[in-house]
């Protein structure tokens, strides 16, 4: 590959990567004047809280979710029992369950107005203070419940790291005396390490950023934390340096996720399909393991699910708060997807057309904001919008004799470069590998054969970039819709999403009203899934 | 030392390997080789133990270790095995790869083995290295030495130079040849490429439709060809009608042919007798004369496609400065000592 040298034409490109980059420069910045009296306050009082809460947090649903994930590849791989075919696709739809909506759902229906208690009390004849019952909106239950819907990371990572591994390797381990089972624990998992640290990362990376869950539970975090800071004590400066803190846990996460997954790349090379000796399991006991590889399903997805289901009113379906609900929400994650994927796609032809380092360096750093926490990207959007609004306000006034007020930061400009820091990496991703497809020579060949420049990209990469392109928007839009923290902090002023009002009237305790747009945000959830779904199936029938 | 009989391999219902018997003796190299889909991988995993036997026995060390009704588990067998993918472990260093298989022993034992294995294969100084850092050739002798580390009572080797290009082949086989020699190893090599098996084999067992056509030394199997097949598969040859004067000549269109030894055909059976390339001498001076119909280049020698009296067509090698154009005419002298002739009734 030839060294290109920078062109003015890079620089909209660069000023844009620039910008996405931008909230995250601010947020450390802030680091540089740190408030000291404000510190000590918040050292004294509610810092150690907020620290220990969430790395309490993040390490329990890392563990949960390592070992529901794991030992679920590890049925669906190892073993051939009842319904294991289809259940292997259906254990990913706790992906679609958003951890602050099965939050309210589990809280529906443990609490003590819920039916289960309910039903323990009309059965035995207790009455309040008669027995213990775990509370649900607490630090083990946000664990519990993040563990159940985030487990799907570490199980697909860890069941493609197991089905890779070639049955030669067993062999190799039998020929040198050590029993299937040894062979587990010596060569299968040792090599799925990395797999297993990549998913485990991810999961906990989402617990670190979840808002939702623990706001509701009312377990103080470092991103409720930073909404306190903010909001309650008005303390800007405050809350950036707990972003810039909460930040750098997730980016130590960061690093161990992609120093896994370069490792990911030397231990499974050639591998294609499976050919791993399984256990079949018949009768009885096929039902029994068929129940136990269930469960993670039927708590992650099915009760929960049914829970909004009969909760939900379904009257206002046709109501038209909820129709204008539906509408801002669709059309927000719509011109936000439509947004990302254009910036995706031109960003990956800028890659593809210059080599540079800069601006290799710069995109691959603007997708890092997948990982980072809404909390932390909307304190980032907020505060240098603000700024340039007030600037903006003072010049006007001073020149033209007019308020703009709030130009920016109270609109959905605000929100929109918000998404576009966070969710950008999931637009590029899917752009990105489906212009590797595309190989130069096709542009070549294309060219050998009297194309104009022009009529390649339009015969050509048009056609073969739709698939990417459908996907991208989707995966965005779902995103977008699901969203909590950074809706809930940079929308216009009454201006109410699905997730938004779903949180705002689950926390008012009308988990009733919440239920229908919970729903709704998991059904249309339900499509990335189904659509990750498919395509995995696709990969692993090529290989047979 | 390995001892096979009438075995017979099958995966459901789909018998594999039917009848095979041979044996080899402590130190002997033996290979097989045939086209593939002929049963002689299915073979070597029955040997190693990752596969049961529908029929027969497996005798190690006058040991059984598999029959239809027993199997010793392959993790008891001590058999090593090479596989063609290597299938060494990534997430372990060369060093680690190849003391994997020595878990009962002590540290400084397991060190001491790995060092003096590292310097047999060649690979000093490499113990440290992941897998992913080794060329193919390398990677190759860490699994031989993984296989040799436990001392196994034999050493099954499956493929074990397909994934290396030409070259790299022949010195690897070589150098295999002489390390399983030097430690007095028993092994059984399953390859397509009868050259590897020149190279390695004491014994070559050639397989073809799940059966053993032949089991011999690799002189026998050249010049005393079981049957067609074999006659095919091994080498390059072409087959010439002729007629059974007695039991010991044969009659052609290129002359009569005798050997001392008497063949199984009586007088008069029509057969076919197989002429090696190299059993058809350039002879400007001889009166026999071929018409070359095509020529191959081979560097030191020239490879003629004749065709002879009645149309039909030999091979003959001759040295490679003897240029003739095609359509020319040129003299040949038959020198052949093994008689091998197929009764033409009789097929395979």
């Amino acid at each position: 590959m030839p060294l290109t040298k920078l062109h003015w034409r890079q620089l909209p490109l660069l000023l844009v990567v620039g910008l996405l980059l931008m909230p995250l420069l601010v947020v450390f910045s802030s680091l540089l004047s740190p408030d000291l009296s404000l510190w000590q306050h918040l050292l004294a009082t509610v810092l150690p809280d907020y620290l220990q809460n969430s790395l309490l947090l993040a390490a329990g649903v890392g563990l949960g979710a390592l070992l529901l994930g794991t030992s679920l590849a590890w049925l669906i791989v190892f073993f051939r029992f009842p319904g294991r075919n289809l259940l292997q696709w259906l254990l990913l739809l706790p992906m679609a369950m958003p951890a602050y909506i099965i939050a309210y759902s589990y809280t529906g229906l443990l609490d003590f107005a819920g039916p289960v208690q309910s039903l323990l009390r009309d059965l035995f004849g207790w009455r309040y203070g008669d027995y213990y019952f775990p509370q649900v909106r607490s630090l083990g239950g946000a664990i519990l419940l993040l563990s159940l819907v985030l487990y799907p990371y570490v199980y697909l990572l860890a069941r493609s790291a197991f089905a890779s591994q070639s049955e030669r390797l067993a062999e190799a381990s039998l020929s040198l005396g050590f029993s299937r089972r040894q062979h587990f624990f010596r060569v299968t998992l040792p090599m799925a390490r990395p797999a297993l640290i990549t998913g485990t990362a991810l999961a906990m990376m989402e617990a670190f950023a979840d808002y939702g869950t623990v706001q509701y539970f009312g377990v103080p975090t470092l991103t409720t934390g930073i909404f306190r800071t903010w909001f309650g004590m008005g303390q800007q400066q405050g809350a950036a340096q707990l972003s810039a803190l909460l930040c750098t846990l997730v980016l130590a996460l960061i690093y161990l996720e992609l120093a896994s997954r370069r490792q990911l790349h030397f231990y499974y090379t050639g591998q294609s399909h499976s050919d791993i000796k399984t256990h079949q399991v018949r009768g009885i006991r096929g039902y029994l393991l068929l129940l136990l590889a269930l469960l993670p399903l039927l708590l992650g997805f099915v009760v929960p699910a049914l829970q909004l289901a009969m909760l939900a009113d379904w009257a206002a379906l046709l109501s038209s708060d909820y129709l204008k609900l539906l509408w801002h929400s669709f059309s927000l994650a719509f011109a936000a997807a439509v947004l990302l994927v254009a910036l995706a796609t031109w960003l990956c032809y800028g890659l593809r057309l210059n080599r540079h380092w800069l601006v290799q360096l710069l995109i691959r750093l603007s997708a890092m904001g997948y990982a980072i926490p809404g909390t932390v990207i909307a304190i980032g959007v907020m505060l240098p919008l603000a700024f340039f609004d007030n600037q903006l306000d003072l010049l006007a006034e001073q020149y033209f004799g007019v308020r703009t007020g709030l130009l920016f930061s109270g609109t959905v400009v605000a929100l929109l470069l918000a998404y576009a820091v966070r969710f950008l990496a999931v637009a590029l991703q899917g752009i990105e590998a489906g212009l590797g497809q595309i190989k130069p020579s096709m542009d070549q060949a294309a060219r050998s054969l009297g194309l104009t420049p022009l009529q390649v990209l339009w015969r050509v990469h048009v056609p073969l970039l739709r698939p990417a392109v459908l996907t991208a928007l989707l995966l965005v839009f779902v995103d977008v819709l699901k969203e909590l923290p950074a809706t809930l902090l940079l929308r216009p002023f009454n201006f109410n999403t699905l997730a938004v009002k779903s949180y705002e009237l689950a926390s008012d305790e009308r988990l009733a009203d919440a239920a229908l747009p919970a729903l709704t945000i998991v059904l249309v959830g339900l499509g990335p899934v189904l659509l990750l779904t498919r395509a995995l199936d696709k990969k692993s029938s090529v290989g047979h | 030392m390995l001892e096979l009989s009438q075995i017979a391999v099958a995966y459901q219902s789909f018998t594999v390997v039917k009848d095979v018997s041979f044996r080899l003796a402590a130190g002997e190299i033996g290979c097989l080789v045939g086209p593939s889909g002929s049963g002689k991988t299915s073979l070597l995993r029955a040997i190693a133990g990752f596969e049961a036997v529908h029929q027969g026995e497996i005798l190690l060390d006058g040991q059984l270790v598999s029959s239809a009704t027993q199997m010793l588990p392959a993790e008891k067998r001590q058999v090593g095995v090479v596989f063609q993918d290597y299938a060494l472990f990534p997430h372990l260093t060369v060093a680690e790869n190849i003391s994997f298989g020595l878990h009962r022993q002590n540290k400084a034992q397991q060190q001491a083995k790995v060092m003096q294995l590292l310097q047999l294969v060649g690979l000093e100084g490499m113990g440290k290295r992941f897998i992913h850092q080794l060329s193919g050739g390398q990677q190759q002798r860490v699994a031989l030495a993984r296989a040799l580390a436990p001392e196994p009572r034999l050493l099954l080797l499956d493929e074990p130079f397909s994934g290396l290009d030409a070259d790299l082949r022949d010195s690897l086989a070589k150098d295999i040849r002489a390390i399983l020699n030097q430690l007095g190893i028993t092994a059984v090599m399953v390859t397509h490429d009868q050259h590897e098996a020149f190279a390695m084999a004491d014994w070559i067992g050639v397989m073809a439709h799940g059966m053993l056509q032949q089991w011999g030394t690799p002189y026998q199997l050249y010049h005393q060809p079981a049957n067609r097949f074999v006659a095919d598969f091994i080498g390059q040859g072409d087959l010439l009608t002729g007629q059974m004067l007695d039991s010991c000549s044969v009659q052609t269109c290129l002359g009569v042919f005798r050997q001392t030894e008497p063949t199984n055909l009586t007088a008069g059976t029509t057969v076919d007798l197989l002429v090696r390339p190299d059993d058809i001498l350039h002879d400007d001076q001889s009166p026999l004369r071929a018409k070359v119909l095509s020529r191959a280049f081979r560097g030191a020698h020239m490879l003629y496609q004749l065709e002879v009296g009645n149309g039909e067509k030999i091979s003959c090698l001759a040295p490679s400065h003897h240029q003739h154009a095609i359509g020319e005419y040129i003299g040949i002298r038959p020198e052949i000592d093994d008689l091998v002739c197929f009764a033409r009734a009789s097929i395979g």
